[in-house]
């Protein structure tokens, strides 16, 4: 292991310059943990999705991280998590499908408690039938629960995502955690190039006191080790409480938008902002969606692509925008529930433009022919052939 | 265009600033009625509230109230400074942030959990939030707005807050006294005489007696403060 420096996050997120390597997602996503100075690691490895915990345990041993451990289950990782996070440690997990589900209780709690962390989230369909495919269906179980939810298209997305994510998460005016989520399998599994910071270059140390809440409550008198205030008692001030505690949580949510503007060029990325017909998508339906415009293009038909990087914030003015003309939009999907086209719907005046699907799950890839057949409908070209999957 | 963040009541359920575009000022800049306004202004308005508003009170929290450091005890000296140049201003501090039940002293101390009970028992329109954790602070800004008509001034160590009606950010010592300054020319163009007098003491709390202090005076966290047995504290600061 080589001595690490510290650097400022701008310095190092920014500024940098980066060395190019082919690695897969996980790798991707282990290499952003290794220079984002983390106290503790704690896994749960279900059957696994994704090699990331087995590669941070690597990292660990080597030096890079203080301190990691196998918890008994996922309910028990994601609660020792927020044990670790609260006594003041920058702590890493990573999960998927049902190990989300199990430990989704804590994991909601902890935007309440203030918990700054970042979790990755290598998607896999949700039990039952068992299955370890890749399927998106679970982002939509952590959509309300007040986190910050960044989907990465390919594994420099992984990378980039989930050093940032430690520094918009540790933000005083953010302060909840933060899920990079990106497809098992499809980006954890396959490799491409990602252009990463050098090894001996780390984010500057967790400053717990540096936040809107003290690290904890036992440094404020009466001492207590619980940061949710007893609010349950039957009064109205007790509602209230809670009701502006939840907007809080929300607000800083919110207040993330500056900070994926700032490291992360934006929450969504627009080709073709003139197009005619829009392809929305995130994760990895964008690398797709993105080879679709391209064939489009090169038939002569005016398609664009908007890739939604951040999905808590959800960028609604950003998207509103750029889809204020648009004739048809087509949200191509690696879930069921079509989750991504309903945060559209609800964000535009034309929801009636938006064509939900194609969708894939249970592990199928999506083709970009399916993205192309929805092109022709929207453009009301018919195709003698059409393309057989 | 964010919302106009005006002293309330705004009703049942505060909308947060933020849902209404509100966003915190960049540094040097602070926030006036949730617009982003240079902070000479921010200041201005703040002093023209407590000069002008009834009851004035300084709510300090336990970032200042408790000296943990050096830093803590120059601001909270600061604060001091301050108040005594407010014709009749209050302190009244905000300790902890457990709620307290049964039932709150509103003239001992305010709370993050229901702080419009010790605001509207003292019949306070004007107040700076001070030393409070920003969390803590928001939850009580807001539900200051929704049910009370006090003027809301947030004093913040870090980005300051968009639900006060004036909040000044990047706080320290030495911009407290900068903004006593501005107080002092605020109330002299107001024509407002006033001889420099600290606040009253807290009437609720029983004088500290330092000399004859036990243990026992911290009730049910005493136990905190007893050895165990058989311990044996050689090594104090």
């Amino acid at each position: 292991m080589p001595e690490q420096r510290v650097v400022d996050a701008d310095e190092l997120i920014l500024r940098t310059e980066r060395q190019r390597k082919f690695i897969t997602g996980a790798q991707a996503m282990a290499e952003a943990v290794k220079r984002a100075n983390v106290d503790v690691a704690i896994a749960y490895p279900i059957t696994p999705q994704s090699e990331v915990m087995h590669l941070v345990g690597d990292i660990w041993a080597q030096g890079y991280i203080r301190d990691y451990y196998r918890a008994e289950e996922e309910y028990g990782a994601m609660s020792a998590i927020a044990g670790a996070v609260r006594g003041g440690a920058r702590a890493f997990s990573a999960t998927s499908g049902p190990g989300l589900l199990r430990g989704l209780e804590a994991i909601a709690s902890w935007p309440g408690h203030r918990i700054p962390v970042v979790l990755g989230v290598l998607t896999r369909v949700v039990n039952a039938p068992l299955s370890i495919q890749p399927d998106n269906v679970e982002i939509s179980y952590l959509l309300n629960c007040g986190m910050v939810v960044l989907h990465a298209e390919n594994q420099q997305d992984v990378f980039d995502f989930t050093l940032a994510g430690f520094v918009i998460s540790e933000k005083v005016d953010v302060y909840i955690p933060v899920a990079v989520c990106t497809e098992g399998f499809f980006v954890t599994h396959a490799k491409g190039y990602v252009n990463i910071t050098p090894e001996e270059l780390k984010l500057p140390p967790r400053d717990p006191y540096k936040a809107p809440v003290p690290p904890t409550d036992c440094e404020i008198p009466p001492a207590r080790i619980q940061r949710d205030a007893p609010v349950q008692k039957s009064n109205f001030m007790s509602y209230l409480i809670h009701a502006v505690w939840q907007q809080e949580i929300w607000s800083s949510n919110k207040r993330a938008m500056r900070y994926i503007n700032h490291y992360l060029g934006g929450p969504i990325e627009v080709v073709n902002p003139g197009a005619e017909v829009f392809i929305v998508a995130s994760g990895c339906a964008a690398a797709q969606g993105r080879e679709a415009v391209r064939y489009a293009n090169m038939e002569g038909l005016n398609v664009g692509l908007v890739k939604v990087k951040s999905i808590r914030p959800f960028p609604e003015k950003q998207v509103r925008e750029v889809l204020s003309n648009a004739k048809a939009i087509i949200v191509p999907e690696h879930n069921i529930v079509g989750w991504l086209a309903k945060e559209v719907k609800a964000c535009i005046p034309n929801s009636d433009a938006v064509i939900g699907g194609p969708r894939v799950y249970g592990g199928m890839t999506l083709p970009v022919e399916l993205i192309m057949e929805r092109v022709y409908d929207a453009f009301g070209i018919k195709k003698s052939k059409k393309v057989v999957v | 265009m964010p919302a106009e963040i005006l002293p309330g009541p705004s009703g049942y359920i505060p909308i947060p600033a933020v849902f209404e575009d509100v966003e915190l000022s960049p540094p040097g800049y602070g926030l006036f009625f949730g617009q982003i306004v240079d902070e000479l202004t921010a200041m201005r308005e703040a002093a023209k509230a407590m000069l002008t508003r009834r009851n004035p009170t300084i709510f300090p929290g336990p970032k200042i109230l408790w000296g943990w450091n050096a830093h803590a005890m120059e601001e909270a000296k600061a604060i001091l400074e301050l108040a005594a140049e407010i014709p009749n201003c209050r302190i009244i501090p905000m300790p902890d942030y457990r709620p307290k039940y049964p039932k709150i002293d509103p003239e001992a101390e305010i709370n993050p959990n229901h702080p419009n009970l010790t605001i509207l028992h003292n019949k306070i329109e004007a107040c700076i939030f001070v030393g409070v954790h920003c969390h803590y602070a928001n939850l009580s800004l807001r539900m200051i707005r929704a049910g009370t008509n006090c003027f809301t001034i947030a004093l913040c160590g870090e980005l300051g807050h968009e639900d006060a009606m004036v909040s000044i950010r990047d706080l320290t010592p030495e911009k407290i006294r900068r903004f006593r300054e501005v107080l002092i020319q605020v109330r002299e163009e107001l024509g407002i005489s006033h001889t420099p007098t600290p606040p009253p003491e807290n009437p609720s709390l029983p004088k500290e007696e330092f000399q004859t202090l036990s243990v026992l005076d911290y009730g049910e966290y005493s136990y905190l403060l007893i050895p165990r047995k058989d311990e044996q504290v050689t090594d104090t600061e």
